[in-house]
């Protein structure tokens, strides 16, 4: 049931091997409904069975198969080959990432930023289990609910001009992920993520390209959370020069 | 070889695995946990799970309640003092996650929601919108980052368990990016590897559901328990398997076939009221919808499409705001993968392979025979789920089970006696490191990975489906066999040490492998029909010979041995599945 027979152009880098990156070209014979992974995957079953890249979910949540794809940060499961006019499709790591292997990159500079933000709930008390939930109405909930929502396949990052240029601004995933935070009525610890979130680093490093909401397969709006929260910096900045701020982050929830 | 020293390795980073590590760091922030991954943790498949996760919370509802859909759900294979833990555990665990911050969907009054799923009496089902599992994975993953005595080791391939003096002390895992073998020597080890779907060919599962706990455990002598009931869900897109979860009938989704017909009143489901009726129609449990739809194959009522034979999943009614706030992934998901949006369209559904109710045999604190190995979530069977798992079980096992396993890991450890001589581990690791290595010197002469994955997706989808038999079960079992050997020539193409993806896949064959036979063995030794594992020639439940577990136990030159335990029943004595109006 071949819809079509494209030609895939992708990079390949062995470090044991490779002096440096490389194209390699497959033809792969499509099916009507594919997305690029599955003519990936035909490669690895088929064709070449050194080529590798991460995939898991095969359905645009687990983040796994952020890539290149002509030129554009975006999920292998989630870009269907029929959309891409071309008879030719070009796929390469995604940009901004040390290349590990082929289509590998290296996350260990964002998974050290995800965790510097401190995405977890910080409360200056802790209420018993036997008391039961937090209560936190729809309208609170919609407050930060977009920005639970990232996936965390770091197209973004790829498609970042400030972290291109430097590689220590905290990048959109995890401001967007402190701002969510930050957003949670149950939570108190704004005020202990400013350090991070306003630092050198942090929210001031954006120059508000929108480029990172641009390709956000998950539409969590990073560059919106950004800008939200130099707002809040700015205010929380005239409070502390006022002496009007106050003890926790708990403020206007 | 290098060894990395922890107090308790965990292997696997979805939901169980990081329930149990931060159930160690909060028991004993002294105790080192090394919790090693083959994944990132936010890409393993509990990431997945959509519908949501059950616990009594509601005035309306009762433990004993949830307690008797789940026996029941489970056709009395469950066993019974592990059920009632479970349920009393549920709603503290989810209350746990609240409080860290999982962003449940509520009421307008500020309380947790709840919704209605398969087989449940009550509406108990705690949800975030239908990402619940997504929701949970990353809520437990972040909440994890802020205990300092948790170290990652994210993409390291866990291959054997290194047990010596009858129990387990640490295990071998590979380092991808670089290919080099480590051995972590560990106090206690907690398997948490989830589920081994992959191994058939059309499977909600994510290409790293591929056994490798279970063939782990299994090889160091482990009994897999039950392994011959595999869950099919109702529904999931044909071509992709793509799991369409059951909130969309627990919001009032129906299901008809190629008339328009709403078939479930023909299989002992109905009335078809046309509000949504607990435990019947469309919230019957998962085996029965599966079921119901094979017959109606067989009597040319499905609908043919391109992708084969499917029934219709129809949402329309529930207007576009409902869908938009309940279940907008479902209709990004519909709408993309096979072009129908549930707003204005039929969505085409068939039953997918989902879940194991089988795996590790743990006990009740998820400890298994071995001294020091513990097991938890869909890679374990304690068993909660029996014959049949209900949705939404699955998600607060994992917390509960997982919690579990990591307290009575950390009990186990402080008390453990120290280990042996290190020079006996390393020799058991050794033997470990050549297994991998010897792959690497094998000539060209064997079958092609790939298609020893897809004869073994063959054999499983053939033989050991919805409907099985002895015929089909024989077969399946001397496919299997015949594979096994084959996999013993297997030749490595990629013999390369960075990342090397096509090892990875090659030694997750060889895992699936192995979980498959003692699923095939499993189910032509079990002579009844009982809950998902279904026999053509015995039609019915035999509780006299059946109402036991079945033990496979390894034998690498040959078939598994099955031997059988007897099931904790303490208050549900065996009945009836009743669904539909008679409830």
């Amino acid at each position: 049931m071949t819809y079509r027979t494209i030609e895939l152009e992708i990079l390949r880098y062995q470090p044991e091997t490779d002096t440096e990156p490389r194209f390699q070209e497959y033809c792969v014979p499509c099916e009507e409904d594919w997305v690029v992974l599955d003519a990936v995957n035909y490669v690895k079953d088929h064709l070449d069975s050194t080529l590798s890249y991460r995939w898991s979910c095969h359905m645009a949540v687990c983040g796994s198969c952020g890539m290149m794809i002509d030129g554009e940060p975006k999920l292998a499961c989630k870009t269907f080959v029929r959309d891409l006019p071309a008879r030719k499709i070009r796929i390469e790591p995604l940009a901004n990432f040390p290349i590990e292997r082929d289509l590998v990159v290296g996350m260990d500079d964002f998974m050290e930023k995800l965790q510097r933000v401190k995405p977890y709930i910080i409360r200056d008390q802790q209420r018993p289990l036997a008391d039961g939930e937090y209560l936190q109405t729809p309208a609170q909930l919609a407050k930060f609910k977009q920005y639970t929502l990232c996936i965390n396949c770091c197209c973004c990052y790829a498609a970042c001009p400030e972290y291109a240029l430097r590689s220590e601004f905290i990048g959109p995933a995890a401001l967007a992920l402190a701002h969510r935070y930050n957003q949670d009525s149950r939570d108190h610890g704004a005020r202990e993520r400013e350090d991070i979130v306003a630092s050198d680093e942090g929210i001031w490093d954006c120059s508000f390209a929108d480029a990172c909401s641009q390709v956000c397969p998950k539409h969590v709006d990073p560059a919106g959370a950004i800008q939200q929260m130099k707002v809040g910096a700015t205010v929380s900045w005239y409070q502390e020069r006022l002496g009007l701020r106050k003890k926790t982050g708990a403020e206007n929830k | 070889m290098d060894v990395i020293e922890t107090d308790i390795a965990i292997i696997g980073a979805g939901g169980a695995g990081l329930r149990a590590a931060i159930a160690v760091a909060e028991s004993d922030p002294q105790l080192k946990v090394a919790l090693i991954s083959k994944v990132y943790p936010m890409r393993s498949h509990t990431v997945a799970a959509e519908g949501g996760a059950a616990g009594v919370i509601k005035q309306n509802d009762s433990l004993g309640f949830h307690f008797h859909d789940t026996v029941s759900g489970g056709d009395w294979l469950c066993d019974q003092d592990a059920v009632e833990l479970f349920v009393n555990q549920a709603p503290l665990e989810l209350t746990q996650l609240e409080h860290w911050g999982c962003p449940w969907s509520r009421e307008p009054d500020g309380h947790v929601a709840v919704r209605s799923f398969g087989g449940m009496k009550i509406e108990r089902t705690w949800f975030a919108a239908d990402k619940s599992g997504f929701h949970i994975l990353h809520t437990l993953f972040q909440t994890s980052l802020q205990y300092p005595s948790i170290s990652r080791f994210d993409e390291y391939y866990s291959t054997d368990l290194v047990v010596e003096d009858g129990r387990c002390q640490g295990l071998v895992a590979m380092e991808m990016r670089t290919g080099l073998l480590r051995m972590f020597r560990a106090k206690a080890v907690i398997i948490a590897t989830g589920g081994a779907g992959w191994m058939f060919p059309f499977t909600t599962n994510g290409a790293i559901k591929t056994a490798d706990g279970m063939a782990m455990a299994y090889r160091a002598g482990v009994p897999l328990k039950d392994m011959e009931f595999v869950q099919y869900h109702p529904t999931g897109l044909p071509g992709t398997g793509i799991l369409l979860t059951e909130g969309c009938r627990g919001e009032g989704g129906i299901l008809v076939n190629k008339d328009g017909y709403r078939y479930l009143q023909d299989y002992e489901l109905g009335p078809p009221d046309p509000w949504p009726r607990k435990k019947a129609m469309e919230l019957g449990p998962r085996d029965r919808l599966s079921q119901a739809f094979w017959h109606e194959q067989q009597k040319g009522r499905t609908v043919s499409t391109r992708w084969g034979e499917v029934v219709h999943l129809d949402l329309r009614h529930l207007g576009e705001a409902k869908i938009n706030e309940r279940l907008p992934m479902i209709r990004d998901l519909a709408t993309s993968y096979v072009g129908a949006d549930p707003v204005h369209e039929l969505v085409p559904v068939r039953p997918v392979v989902h879940y194991m109710m089988g795996g590790i045999h743990t006990d009740i604190d998820a400890a298994t025979p071995v001294p020091g190995l513990y097991a938890a979530g869909e890679c374990a069977c304690v068993s909660i789920n029996g014959a049949n798992r209900l949705g939404s079980n699955s998600l607060t096992e994992l917390l509960v089970f997982g919690g579990r396993a990591g307290r009575h890991a950390a009990q186990y450890a402080r008390e453990a006696r120290p280990s042996v001589d290190g020079s006996l581990l390393l020799k058991r690791a050794e033997t470990a490191r050549k297994r991998v290595t010897d792959l690497f010197l094998r000539e060209d002469q064997g079958k092609r990975i790939a298609l020893l994955r897809k004869a073994l997706n063959d054999a499983m989808e053939d033989g050991a489906g919805i409907y099985r038999s002895e015929e089909s079960l024989k077969k399946s079992c001397d496919e299997l066999a015949e594979l096994r050997r084959c996999y013993g020539r297997v030749h490595l193409e990629d013999k390369s040490n960075v990342f090397n993806t096509h090892l990875i896949y090659t030694l997750e064959v060889g895992s699936m492998l192995e979980a498959a036979h003692a699923i095939a063995h499993s189910a032509l030794q079990r002579k009844e029909s009982r809950g998902s594992h279904q026999r053509l020639d015995f039609a019915n439940r035999d509780d006299e010979r059946y109402l036991k577990h079945s033990l496979a136990y390894y034998n690498a030159d040959g078939d598994p041995r099955i031997d059988y335990l007897d099931v904790t029943i303490t208050k549900s004595p065996p009945g009836k599945r009743v669904y539909g109006g008679d409830v």
